[in-house]
């Protein structure tokens, strides 16, 4: 192809973003978009599968069934959502299982929360209330992102979200409104989520290095710190209503700009979890290189048994 | 009569709550993405069969009892649920196993219940039959992908279910209650479901081309509240938070 014609089908390319109109996997794109959408989307279904380890991990110690059944539910739904953002992801030329090997290599990142352990049974709420409040916030955005394929993947994901946090919040309402231990337990939830739930809206928009690119096709609408604002400014009275305390000794609320100030973030730790070594990061990663290599023999199995039936049918047939 | 009518439905509920609770401990460690949400989605229909048992046991019960209470706070020598279902997860083919054993059971079971004098047993039945074939399908087919893929599967699996087969014989015992409502009319005479069982399941075996075992050795014992020692830790682990903070809302 010629330098004049790629540069047409850029400018064909640029035309349709701006008009809002959809990419689909048979149209021609820059390889940039590819790439980026290839690493944005894979860590988004890398997290959803991630995540489904810390919730995961009170499946069998839920406090009551109707809570067991939710939760199953809800984990159920993550693996789901997995499923469509690889599906997703394909589209793009890359298959689930090189993306895999990217996530269990390292050199593919999943959300930094899914790093921090789940201890007792609040934290179930909390990160129902509040990763997936953030997460949400982060998503919406997306239903209406350029490509296709992620954009409609997002619009049952986000419903299926927002569902997950109200059901979080009903935890956490729950607790609040039960005995002082029950109380306690909450509180000790959201000290322990806020900041990592505040450091899932990203770096600053200063240390943002995608955010420029990401803004131009619609794979973002505002920055990491409008969104981060966005939230902390709809979560703070809810925890009010809930009767705890938000950790952060400057959150206060701002007269004049009609947002909640709020106080630093512990940046050092954010990126000590992003790259690797944050409480949970190798037993998460651990645990999904384990249930992939000990389930070799089985999807070897599947695949030799769905060759035998092939030839059979062949066979058959002739 | 009520007091045979409740252990008769915690009999058949705690066969679904311990397997679901087995099935809960394997979320986000399966082999593929596909068995995960699988063998979930099983675990959540047991457990919404159980629910709707000890709401039903609970409200035939004296006294303020729940569903949770009924979970939670029964010791194992109360539960009733067969040796088959608190075996451990140890690797796929145990699970997978474990499944097939059970699901063309509950099939059966299910299949005649409809035909209980109990309404509200006939409706559980009812709904629960149709996520019952499901399992029964998801389970016979990976028997069949394990059995007749590759020499490794074939290996392990048949190696399992020789090993799981000493529990397939509890499933047709009935305990003094169940005998009980059996001549009322409301329970289901599994005695009479073992040869329509082994027939079924030995089918599959065989197109799975693996060996039926030849057994002489049973165990039994659950029925009675005589389980495994695989069951106290089970308990533990799903009882700890009622047992921790009593009498609490969650």
């Amino acid at each position: 192809m010629s330098e004049k014609e790629v540069k047409n089908l850029e400018e064909i390319f640029e035309a349709k973003i701006a008009r809002d109109e959809k990419i689909e996997p048979k149209d021609w794109m820059p390889e940039k978009y590819r790439k980026t959408h290839i690493r944005q989307m894979s860590q988004h279904a890398h997290s959803e599968i991630v995540g489904m380890l810390p919730e995961g991990n009170w499946i069998s110690r839920a406090p009551s069934l109707r809570r067991k059944v939710a939760l199953l539910a809800k984990v159920q739904d993550e693996a789901g959502h997995g499923l469509y953002l690889y599906s997703a992801t394909e589209t793009l030329g890359i298959s689930r299982d090189e993306l895999y090997e990217q996530l269990h290599s390292g050199k593919a990142k999943y959300s930094s929360i899914f790093n921090y352990p789940t201890i007792t049974w609040a934290d179930i709420g909390a990160i129902g209330w509040l990763v997936d409040g953030a997460a949400i916030i982060n998503q919406v955005p997306l239903c209406s992102t350029s490509f296709g394929p992620y954009a409609r993947a997002m619009v049952r994901v986000c419903k299926e979200e927002s569902f997950h946090q109200r059901q979080g919040y009903e935890i956490m309402l729950t607790l609040c409104n039960g005995t002082e231990e029950q109380k306690q337990m909450a509180q000790d939830a959201l000290n322990r989520w806020w900041w990592p739930s505040l450091m899932m809206l990203g770096p600053t928009d200063d240390a943002s290095t995608h955010t420029e690119q990401s803004m131009k096709w619609k794979l973002k609408r505002k920055t990491n710190d409008e969104l981060r604002q966005q939230f902390i400014d709809q979560t703070v009275p809810q925890a009010d209503i809930l009767g705890i305390t938000v950790p952060d000794e400057d959150l206060k609320w701002n007269e004049e700009t009609g947002h909640y100030d709020f106080g630093e973030i512990n940046w050092d730790e954010f990126w000590q979890v992003v790259k690797g070594h944050g409480p949970c990061n190798k037993e998460r990663l651990q645990t999904r290189v384990n249930a992939w290599e000990n389930g070799e023999w089985v999807r070897d199995a599947a695949l030799a048994y769905a060759e035998k039936q092939l030839e059979r049918k062949v066979k058959q047939a002739g | 009569m009520n007091n045979n009518f409740i252990k008769y439905l915690y009999g058949i509920a705690d066969n679904s709550l311990i397997l679901g609770q087995r099935l809960g401990e394997l979320t986000g460690h399966a082999p593929s993405l596909e068995v995960d949400i699988a063998l979930t989605n099983i675990s959540l229909d047991l457990f919404g069969q159980v629910r709707s048992y000890f709401q039903y046991a609970a409200q035939l019960s004296e006294g303020d009892i729940t569903e949770d209470d009924l979970a939670f706070l029964r010791t194992e020598r109360e539960y009733l649920n067969v040796l088959l279902v608190e075996q451990p997860n140890t690797d796929f083919a145990y699970t997978i196993a474990r499944q097939f054993l059970f699901d063309h059971f509950h099939m059966l079971l299910m299949t005649e219940m409809q035909k209980s004098k109990d309404e509200t047993l006939v409706a559980i039945a009812k709904k629960s039959i149709k996520e019952v074939s499901y399992h029964k399908r998801f389970s016979s087919d990976w028997i069949k992908r394990l059995g007749d893929g590759t020499e490794e599967s074939k290996q392990r699996i048949q190696k399992v279910v020789n090993d799981l087969w000493r529990f397939t014989d509890e499933l047709f015992h009935t305990t003094e209650a169940d005998e009980a409502m059996i001549k009322e009319g409301i329970a289901v005479d599994v005695k009479m479901l073992k040869e329509v069982y082994y027939k079924n399941v030995n089918e599959i075996l065989e197109t799975a081309t693996l060996e039926v075992p030849e057994l002489k050795y049973f165990q039994k014992g659950g029925k009675e509240g005589i389980h495994s020692e695989h069951m106290g830790f089970l308990l533990n682990d799903m009882q700890y938070m009622q047992r921790t903070y009593p009498g609490m809302k969650w």
